[in-house]
């Protein structure tokens, strides 16, 4: 896909966001919300099974945390929360109706700041403020497990260890402009959320996406089910593509609603007649009106500093590239991490170890620094930088440890005893010179005639001939001396 | 043994004193049910009973025990409450089978204080009824009259404490469904105030005006059974915030219990009646059964005999067809969405090859539910529809308001209002169940006491050709205590 495409003028993107709340118990019911490594059906009661006679009860810490979360959001947040019924059938719904909120949502009128990839997207500014129209609370549904895929399998299964697990849900007003707007919308939700303490976004499902999209002031459709963060970017422009090609072909853009299908990184219409609802909400009769207003103050005084204030500070308390700032404050865990390690060492030297080497091998694995740090602590991270900075390792030695620390755990000074990683001293260093001159008679010459590429292939040979334990620059004096 | 006129305090002092075997008088109720031609239950508990009144002989004398406030005490459950390990069908097809995994917190309670779990009683299917016809169980018969209605829902529970199957029993309220059926059949029942007793495992019809409420032979035994089913219970939100917004102490009842766990009735009756104010609204009364009207006056003659002052008043206001037709839309809008949820996927009918989803589950509502319920679905699902809610939901939940106000100034004035329970006597099987319309217009006198949330119970006044005649005392919010005071001078005046 040609990546203009996405990129013209009159894309309107508006989303709605529905984060899993990492409360102790669900929603409405007792049950632990800690499913995700668990057997199907293993986190369930009478409550969120749906069976008739059980009654909810509110969990009052999901509402706290989603007073938390609109606060965060910058939104006013509403006196009074009612829940209401939203009836449909659906088999992974127990109760033939989701618990959910309609009219007094817990808050109205937010705004998030969003920093637009560099240059600006459609010569958008740098600073692009997304509105939030509404935070409210609602139960999850419990999941449908197909044998095989959704088209293949002969049955399906219903887990519902997730159902009442609590959601915040986030719709914004359509002021996103593009897919990667959207990418980095959701990257800053995500990060807030997480500086919150009440969202995980490692967890598998912890945010799924439902976006609405026009072209050109067209109508509408929106799509559902981007179940993977991932694929929000995708979902889009297929989606962009597809309505810009009605409209170039004279066609017109219908309102509707459309699946996402994740193998096939499309979006499929979804019949009209089977999925158009008429919901019939209700205020939930089996629950009272909360009143919200009295916990504002005291959960308003619970909000640490958020992502984008913490980026500022960094910058100017730290002297740090921006560019480092933002993925250093990305994740709450690395920026504690940062924050730990530049205490006890050089700043700038920390910034470029923990955002570009540990956050890239963090990366590489897949693995979120709050896995990482059960086996790297500031410490251990502090006391490699030390070996690194006294010359006893060298970067390529310093990374070994990392990685090392990483996968196998273990300590820097053992580490470095193990692997035999420290720097070698200039004796063995002239050794190796010496010999690589010898073997390489050919690149001795073509360097003296003047091909200086010869040089590092030189330092290459000798670099592995000490197995990195030189220091490169150390490295291409001796052979300049030598020749 | 004998078994009629026995209450449920004479079954926990016999008990104690070693003079009735729980045994005994278990076996023998089941012997009466067995013979019986009421069709008052729809699953019996029979072996676990016999094991648990085994279980209270033995241990009678245990301290712990001697405090069970219903020490071996035969109950019947409607089948709207769920029982563990017992078979709960709302009188539903759809349900057959169906074995809850939980108790509802009245069981809990009344397990709690020993008392012994009969069976589970016929009802309306899904409590939507006036006659216990709609059953898929077949109907409850009236025991004064085996040709006539027992009323309902409750049918089953009414009939059984009628024929005495049971001592105590429990029924559900949602317009009138405890009263009616304990009017029909002669016995007491109360409907509690809105949130006086959790609804946890009551399987619900229509969530904002259920409750769970004691039925027995007498008014003692109906104060002993609130007693026990009242406690606060977490897992009803409507039930805390009711309780907690009740400015007055609430209590139950005047019972006392003794150091040797002996119940004390601590009513002076000429005390209790001297000066209070009975009010007679005339628009319940104006329009039942002449029969009927007399003997409820001559049962407030007689309070006002004892020195009650009674006045003929007008609730003028309250418009009985806007209060009929406000009823109707909120239960069935709320049971619409209740019983979506039964799709035959998780627990009770299943009908033979799974096709897909949607088919499979259309089927089996299709064949599950009753023509009465399938009724109340259509027409719930129709008046929530969009662009309807306001027109019909919002509007009845403001008829309601008016209701409530209407009560509150009724009772600046009275202590209680009395009126007929039924507008008539119990009447044909099958002589009204094929004309829905004026099935719903029985509920007239039962349904404001739903809507307004304040309790009332029906006591039996007279008979009319042989059939019980019900007298309904209606209370202030949370003062079950008053109303059923009354209940118990008026049960001693009458003799
Ligand atoms: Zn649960």
């Amino acid at each position: 896909m040609k990546s203009e495409s996405t990129n013209t003028n009159g894309v309107k993107i508006g989303l709605e966001c529905h984060a899993q709340l990492i409360t102790k118990s669900k929603l409405f019911c007792p049950c632990s919300t800690d499913y995700h490594n668990s057997e199907p059906n293993t986190h369930v009661c009478a409550t969120c099974l749906g069976l008739p006679g059980a009654l909810p009860v509110v969990n009052e810490r999901a509402i706290r945390y989603g007073i938390k979360v609109a606060l965060a959001l910058n939104c006013e947040v509403q006196p009074q929360i009612i829940f209401y019924r939203k009836n449909y059938y659906y088999p992974d719904l127990p109760r033939g109706f989701q618990i959910t909120q309609y009219d007094f949502p817990i808050a109205l009128n937010g705004l998030v700041q969003i920093e637009s990839a560099s240059g600006g997207d459609g010569g958008r500014e740098r600073g692009i403020r997304i509105r939030i129209r509404r935070v409210h609370m609602e139960e999850d549904p419990g999941r449908l497990v197909y044998k095989g895929t959704i088209d293949t399998a002969k049955y399906s299964l219903v887990d519902y260890n997730r159902s009442g697990i609590p959601l915040v849900e986030i719709v914004t007003e359509p002021d996103l402009r593009s897919p990667k707007e959207v990418r980095i919308f959701l990257g800053e939700l995500r990060s807030i959320l997480g500086y919150l303490s009440v969202f995980d976004g490692d967890l598998e499902g912890a945010m799924r996406v439902d976006a609405n999209i026009s072209v050109g002031g067209g109508e509408r459709a929106e799509v559902k089910n981007i179940s993977s963060y991932k694929d929000v970017e995708r979902a889009l422009s297929f989606e962009i593509t597809r309505q810009k090609n009605l409209v170039r072909r004279g066609l017109k853009v219908t309102l509707e609603t459309r699946h996402y299908d994740e193998v096939r990184g499309i979006t499929l219409s979804m019949r009209t007649k089977e999925f158009e609802h008429d919901y019939r909400y209700f205020p939930e009769p089996d629950l009272v009106p909360i009143r919200i207003s009295d916990m504002v103050s005291e959960i308003k005084g619970e909000i640490p500093e958020l992502p984008d204030e913490k980026k500022r500070r960094f910058v100017s308390q730290y002297s740090i590239a921006r560019e480092h700032a933002n993925t250093l404050t990305y994740d709450i865990n690395i920026a504690d991490f940062y924050e730990e390690v530049a205490s006890k060492m050089d700043a700038g030297l920390s910034a470029v170890w923990v955002a570009d080497v540990l956050k890239g091998e963090l990366n590489y694995r897949g693995i979120s620094m709050r896995e990482a740090s059960k086996r790297v602590s500031a410490d251990d991270f502090v006391a490699m930088l030390r070996y690194f900075k006294k010359g006893v390792i060298t970067e390529r030695g310093a990374t070994e440890i990392i990685r090392e620390m990483l996968d196998h755990g273990g300590k820097p000074d053992e580490i470095i005893k193990r692997k035999g990683l420290a720097s070698i001293g200039s004796a063995e260093i002239e050794k190796a010179v010496l010999e690589v001159i010898k073997e390489n008679e050919n690149a001795v010459e073509d360097y003296r005639t003047g091909k200086k590429e010869a040089l590092h292939f030189l330092v290459g040979q000798v670099m592995r001939k000490t197995r990195g334990r030189a220091n490169p620059k150390d490295v291409s004096k001796w052979i300049e001396e030598k020749i | 043994m004998k078994l009629d006129n026995l209450t449920a305090i004479d079954v926990v002092e016999g008990i104690k004193s070693g003079n009735i075997s729980c045994e005994e008088l278990v076996c023998e109720i089941y012997e009466r049910i067995e013979r019986s031609k009421l069709n008052c239950f729809i699953t019996l508990n029979k072996a676990n009973a016999l094991e648990k009144a085994i279980e209270v002989d033995r241990r009678k004398n245990e301290e712990d025990y001697r405090r069970k406030k219903l020490l071996g005490v035969p109950i019947a459950i409607k089948d709207s409450i769920s029982t563990r390990g017992l078979q709960t069908t709302c009188a539903s097809k759809i349900l057959e089978g169906y074995i809850p995994p939980y108790d509802a917190a009245v069981i809990e309670a009344l397990k709690c204080e020993g008392a012994i779990i009969i069976g589970k009683t016929n009802m309306d299917e899904f409590c939507m009824g006036t006659t216990t016809e709609t059953s898929f169980y077949g109907p409850t018969r009236n025991p004064h009259d085996l040709s006539r209605v027992p009323g309902g829902s409750s049918g089953g529970s009414a009939a059984a404490i009628s024929a005495c199957e049971t001592v105590l029993a429990l029924g559900s309220d949602t317009g009138g469904s405890i009263r009616c059926p304990a009017s029909f059949c002669g016995v007491v029942g109360l409907k509690p105030t809105y949130g006086f007793v959790s609804r946890y495992g009551l399987i619900a019809y229509a969530n904002s005006l259920e409750q769970i409420g004691p039925m027995a032979s007498n008014v003692t035994d109906t104060a002993l059974l609130l007693e026990v089913i009242s406690a606060k219970d977490e897992r009803d939100s409507m039930e805390v915030k009711i309780k907690n917004n009740a400015a007055m102490n609430y209590c139950a009842s005047s019972l006392k219990w003794d150091e040797d766990a002996n119940i004390d009735i601590d009513i002076d009756i000429d005390k209790e009646v001297k000066g209070m104010k009975i009010g007679v609204p005339k628009e319940f009364i104006e329009g039942v059964s002449p029969a009927v009207k007399k003997s409820v006056w001559n049962a407030v003659h007689k309070f006002e005999d004892s020195g009650a002052i009674v006045e003929e008043i007008s609730m003028r206001g309250l418009n009985l067809k806007y209060a009929l037709a406000s009823y109707y839309i909120i239960a069935i809008s709320e049971a619409s969405s209740n019983l979506a949820r039964f799709d035959g996927l998780r627990y009770g009918l299943r009908l033979g090859k799974d096709e897909n989803w949607h088919t499979t589950f259309s089927k089996i509502r299709g064949e599950g539910f009753g023509e009465e319920v399938k009724r109340r679905i259509i027409l719930g699902t129709y008046a929530l529809s969009a662009g309807y809610y306001g027109k019909y939901y919002l509007k009845a939940l403001k008829v309601r308001t008016l209701i409530k106000n209407e009560f509150e100034d009724a009772f600046k004035k009275q202590d209680m209002l009395a009126m007929p329970t039924m507008p008539f006597v119990a009447f044909e099987l099958g002589e009204r169940i094929k004309d829905p319309l004026s099935l719903y217009l029985a509920d007239v006198n039962t349904v404001p006491i739903n809507l307004a949330g304040v309790p009332s119970i029906s006591i039996p006044c007279g008979f009319s050709n042989g059939l019980p005649i019900g007298l309904q005392l209606v209370g202030k919010h949370f003062e079950e205590n008053e109303i059923l005071k009354a209940g118990f001078v008026f049960e001693t005046l009458s003799g």
